[in-house]
């Protein structure tokens, strides 16, 4: 989603979540007129292709009330874990969603690590190089909860393979003897 | 995505590719990538950066649809790139004259050859470096080799001339930098004279017999074998031939630079220390089995990969199942042409039940092989060619 040049912060949030109500409002009249139109059959794999928009790894909890099922799901909080983007909830999450994921994708931020001098000269090259705004007094919080939530993992020279992450499998071989 | 949504977005079309809603990232239809494997491994979706899980690389020449994605800016709309107008421009401060070519006259004005040409991110295996460097975090799977056809860079670049104080040869490409702003090159990088002129280094339009995917360059590209592939740029339109070292976007700087001289982890190293990567190290992949396999005792594990080594050729692969305390010799095929990898094989037999880890590791023709740790950590991250390792199970 791009947002118009020469709004303010305030602006630009409202207009994104304009933007957002919009394509649920969206949704949720296509929704209502294919469940007329089409009726059960074809409304029922709709239905799913729909859920799955916000599902995720675990089920969906099933309400009657359908906007507000989308509103928690904009909002879903599973373990600590803001679903949609990944980032973990806590002080700043706010700033981070609102600053870090207009330009590139929140998993940009989740796979990277470093301490808050690293996460600075981040947030400076990006305002060198790539177009990002100033962050006034956002930029401390930001700081902050990156260098918490996403500081660097001690290691050493090399990681052991990762066991926990091997999906085991019977390899089916022919040449038993 | 009109599909996935239920209903149509407006000014659909004015959404730059590669470019997902919000409200649609996480939607099954948006795991997959135009054109692309469903179980490549998405690191970025803006811009799109996608690796391919090193089981899926066991063809010989890797398909299309499982050659990873390192875009650094937004590819063009294909229904806005026209193949019979489409051309590539060529000037410079070291061209005895600028010249432009359609797609149509490279192809029936030069000779058409056909490589099999290995590329690799040169950030490949980022993932692992301690302290870690920014970036995108890429694991194992940004290698492939390709079957390209096109006519030879140097073959068009005699037709025009060079000065003899030529030193680099830069590319520009159609895609459009992040911030939309058509004044600025997402990336322009390049290769030296010497690199331009093999016999290999190609202006590419097709990839194993078809289109390239237009992720990956389509209509028509630069293929550089054995280089950092950010060397080899994609939606080709102009090549400059320079009087220096290229100065384009990603040329200073850090990046796709290493330090000159190695240093202890985490150093702060000075731009005017980092020296241009080049030839890409030795280096092997395990493509079978997937790791995780478990087999019986009176099994007989069957083991095949590739093995590539830059501007070299592999001159041995090795495997161990004893974390590095003895090493065995695999099977080695030629490469297909220069600049192609190698494929290696071999049979294991296991001495008894437990826990093992195959690894793998390949000799360049110059005697250098892979290290078993990360090689000289660097600020950037590039050049892991620590050797690959799968989990195997004996029962």
């Amino acid at each position: 989603m791009k947002t118009p040049e020469g709004l303010n912060d305030k602006q630009k949030d409202q207009y994104q979540e304009a933007w957002l109500d919009t394509l649920r409002t969206f949704i949720f009249g296509a929704k209502t007129i294919l469940f007329f139109v089409f009726a059960a059959l074809l409304y029922i794999p709709l239905e799913d292709d729909i859920k799955n928009l916000f599902k995720e790894k675990q089920e969906v909890k099933v309400t009657t009330n359908r906007s507000t099922e989308k509103d928690e799901d904009y909002d879903r909080v599973e373990n600590g874990i803001h679903v949609q983007t990944g980032f973990v909830v806590a002080p700043g999450f706010d700033e981070v969603r609102a600053n870090c994921t207009v330009c590139h994708s929140s998993k940009l931020v989740t796979q990277n690590r470093a301490t808050r001098e690293g996460w600075e000269q981040m947030i400076i090259w990006m305002q060198e190089k790539q177009g990002l705004w100033d962050l006034g007094d956002r930029k401390p919080i930001i700081l902050d909860y990156l260098s918490t939530h996403y500081a660097p993992i001690k290691k050493g020279r090399r990681d052991n393979i990762d066991i926990a992450e091997v999906e085991w499998y019977i390899l089916d071989l022919e040449n038993t003897d | 995505m009109s599909l996935a949504l239920g209903t149509s977005i407006v000014f659909a079309n004015n959404l730059p590719a590669g470019l997902v809603p919000v409200a649609l990232e996480d939607h099954p239809a948006f795991q997959n990538l135009p054109g692309k494997h469903s179980e490549m491994i998405i690191l970025n979706d803006r811009p799109i950066n996608a690796e391919t899980p090193p089981h899926l690389l066991d063809d010989d020449v890797t398909p299309g649809d499982l050659f990873f994605v390192r875009n650094n800016g937004l590819p063009p709309n294909r229904k806005e790139i026209n193949l019979k107008t489409w051309s590539i421009s060529f000037d410079g401060e070291s061209a005895k004259q600028k010249k432009t070519y359609t797609l149509d006259e490279l192809k029936s004005k030069f000779k058409t050859y056909t490589y099999q040409l290995t590329l690799e991110c040169g950030g490949n295996g980022r993932k692992e470096f301690n302290p870690p460097a920014k970036g995108n975090q890429w694991g194992l799977g940004a290698v492939a080799c390709a079957e390209w056809t096109g006519v030879r860079l140097k073959d068009v670049l005699q037709d025009i001339g060079l000065k003899s104080d030529a030193v680099y040869i830069a590319y520009y490409g159609k895609d459009m930098h992040l911030s939309g702003d058509p004044k600025k090159d997402p990336i322009s990088r390049g290769v030296p004279i010497p690199k331009a002129m093999e016999d290999e280094s190609l202006i590419a339009w097709s990839m194993n017999g078809q289109d390239i995917p237009l992720l990956n360059g389509y209509p028509v590209r630069l293929v550089f074998g054995g280089w950092p592939a950010s060397c080899s740029g994609k939606w080709l339109e102009r090549i400059s031939i320079r009087n220096k070292v290229h100065d384009g976007t990603k040329m200073t700087g850090q990046a796709y630079r290493v330090p000159c001289n190695p240093v202890a982890p985490g150093s702060k190293v000075e731009n005017e220390d980092m020296c241009i990567i080049e030839s890409m190290p030795v280096k092997s992949l395990i493509t079978f089995p997937k790791t995780g396999a478990q087999i019986k005792l009176n099994q007989t594990l069957p083991i095949r990969g590739h093995a590539w080594a830059g501007d070299l050729e592999v001159q041995s692969v090795e495997y161990s199942i004893d974390f590095g305390s003895t090493w065995k010799t695999c099977e080695l095929n030629k490469p297909a042409n220069r600049l192609a990898w190698q494929r290696f094989s071999t049979k294991i037999k296991f001495p008894k039940v437990g826990y093992y880890e195959v690894w793998a590791r390949a000799k360049d023709s110059n005697g250098k092989t892979q290290p078993m740790l990360l090689p000289g950590w660097n600020p950037k991250g590039y050049l892991n060619n620590a050797c690959h390792r799968v989990a195997i199970k004996v029962t």
